[in-house]
C-alpha cells in the first residue's frame, strides 16, 4: 500500500481511582476512528478487566495523553456527595491507514 | 400455624443500602413464568395503541395502589401478589405502595442494541426516600447472553441520566445471569443498561413502585438488635463483627478513597432513615462532623 497519509484518530478514555496517571483504572471507553483498521486494545489480564491497569501503562503502549482531569473543589454543601467518575484521562492514538508498518502489524 | 414471614431481614436491608440491589433467584414459580410471556406480549402490544381501543390490555394508571393493579385474571398480577414478592415490597416501600409505571423489555434473539449506562428518571431529591424497581426475568438468562448490566454501589451518586453514557465499562459492573423466575430489586438510583442479546428471545418485566408511608423498620426486625451498631463502630478504632456497619463498609472495586468515604456517609444517612436511629454512623464520619463545632464551642476556657 502506498500514497498520501490517511490519518485517523483512536480515543481512549480511562477513569482512575485517584488524580494521578499511575493510579488504578476503574473505568474505560474506546472510540475507534479507524473503524477497526487500526490496532485494537490489548486483552485484559483478568476477564472483564480494563485494557491497562494504570494510565502509565497506556502511555507505555504508545497512547498520547490529550487531557487530564482538573481538580475542582466541591461546591459548598456538596463536599460529601458523589457524582460522575472524577478522574478522567483522555488519550489518543493517530493511525495512518496507509502506513505499511501498521499494515504489517495488522497482518495484512 | 402462623403464616410465613416473607419480609426481608436486617442483613438483607443493609445489603440493599450498601449495594443498591438485591437478587432473588428463581423466586417466581415456573408455571407463572411460563404463562407470563403471552401476557407480556399482549401488554407490550397494547401499551401504545390509541386510547379508545378498549379491548387492548393497558398498564395501570400511575398512582394506582399496587393492590388494585392487574386484577385477576392476570399473570402479572399473580406475580405481584405472590407472598414472597409482597414481603420484599413491604420491607422496602411499605404495605400500600403505588404503581409508578412498568415496562416490558423484550429483546429478540440476536438483538444488537447496546443501551448506554443510565439512571432512570432524573437527578433525585435530597431526602432519603426511594422507589424500587423490580426486574422480573421470566426466561433463563445464561452468562454472556446480555442480561441487564448494572453497577453495584452506584445508587447514591447524584448524576444526570445521559451523563453516564460515556462509561462503556466500569470495574466490578455485573450483567444479570439467572434462572427463569429470578427477580432483581434495584434502588431507583442504580446505574444500569440493557445489553445486546446473543441468546434466545428474552422477556423481562420492570415495575417501579413508590412508597406511601415512612420506610422505617418495615422489614422483619428479629435480627435488628443483634446487627445494629453504635456510632462508635469505627474501622480506625474499634469495630463490631457482623454489624450493619460492617455490611455498609464494603468497597466496590470502582471507587477511589474519596468516593468510598462519601459513599459510607450516604449509606449511613440512608440507614438512619430506614432504622429511625439518628445517631447511626459508620467509621465516625458523620458523628465527627456533626459534633465537633458544638463541642469546641461548649468547651471551658482554661
Amino acid at each position: 500500500m502506498s500514497g498520501a497519509s490517511i490519518m485517523r484518530q483512536q480515543v481512549l478514555s480511562l477513569w482512575m481511582a485517584g488524580s494521578a496517571l499511575d493510579e488504578k483504572v476503574i473505568g474505560w471507553a474506546f472510540h475507534d476512528g479507524t473503524n477497526g483498521a487500526g490496532p485494537a486494545l490489548p486483552d485484559p489480564k483478568q476477564p472483564g478487566g480494563p485494557p491497562y491497569s494504570t494510565g502509565l501503562r497506556a502511555l507505555q503502549d504508545g497512547w498520547m495523553l490529550l487531557q487530564s482531569a482538573q481538580l475542582i473543589p466541591p461546591a459548598p454543601g456538596q463536599e460529601r456527595e458523589n457524582s460522575y467518575l472524577e478522574y478522567e484521562f483522555i488519550f489518543e492514538r493517530r493511525v495512518d491507514l496507509n502506513d505499511e508498518t501498521h499494515a504489517l502489524d495488522l497482518g495484512e | 400455624m402462623a403464616p410465613l414471614d416473607h419480609r426481608l431481614t436486617t442483613r438483607q436491608m443493609a445489603e440493599f443500602v450498601a449495594n443498591g440491589f438485591l437478587r432473588f433467584d428463581a423466586i417466581v414459580p415456573h408455571d407463572i413464568n411460563k404463562r407470563a410471556i403471552a401476557e407480556l406480549g399482549v401488554l407490550n402490544a397494547g401499551r401504545l395503541l390509541p386510547s379508545d381501543d378498549l379491548d387492548s390490555m393497558r398498564p395501570p394508571h400511575s398512582g394506582t395502589s399496587l393492590d388494585e393493579c392487574y386484577p385477576e385474571p392476570s399473570v402479572i398480577g399473580e406475580y405481584l401478589r405472590l407472598p414472597q414478592i409482597r414481603g420484599i415490597i413491604e420491607s422496602l416501600v411499605g404495605r400500600s405502595p403505588e404503581f409508578d409505571h412498568d415496562w416490558v423489555h423484550y429483546i429478540p434473539a440476536g438483538g444488537t442494541f447496546n443501551q448506554p449506562l443510565h439512571v432512570d428518571a432524573n437527578v433525585d431529591s435530597l431526602d432519603q426516600t426511594f422507589d424500587i424497581q423490580m426486574f422480573w426475568f421470566c426466561d433463563d438468562v445464561a452468562p454472556g447472553e446480555g442480561g441487564t448490566r448494572f453497577v453495584p454501589g452506584s445508587h447514591l451518586a447524584r448524576v444526570r441520566s445521559s451523563g453516564l453514557h460515556r462509561y462503556q465499562h466500569i470495574v466490578g459492573e455485573q450483567q444479570v445471569a439467572c434462572a427463569a423466575g429470578s427477580v432483581f430489586v434495584f434502588h431507583h438510583g442504580l446505574w444500569h443498561a440493557g445489553q445486546p442479546n446473543p441468546g434466545p428471545d428474552r422477556w423481562m418485566h420492570k415495575v417501579r413502585l413508590n412508597p406511601t408511608e415512612p420506610q422505617v423498620l418495615l422489614w422483619n426486625t428479629d435480627d435488628f438488635d443483634e446487627l445494629q451498631s453504635p456510632p462508635t463502630d469505627h474501622f480506625f478504632a474499634r469495630m463490631q463483627s457482623g454489624s450493619v456497619a460492617e455490611i455498609l463498609r464494603s468497597m466496590p472495586p470502582w471507587m477511589g478513597v474519596t468516593e468510598y468515604r462519601n459513599t459510607q456517609i450516604q449509606r449511613s444517612l440512608l440507614w438512619r432513615y430506614l432504622s429511625g436511629d439518628d445517631s447511626f454512623d459508620v467509621d465516625y464520619y458523620l458523628t465527627r462532623l456533626e459534633q465537633r463545632s458544638s463541642r469546641a464551642a461548649n468547651s471551658v476556657e482554661p
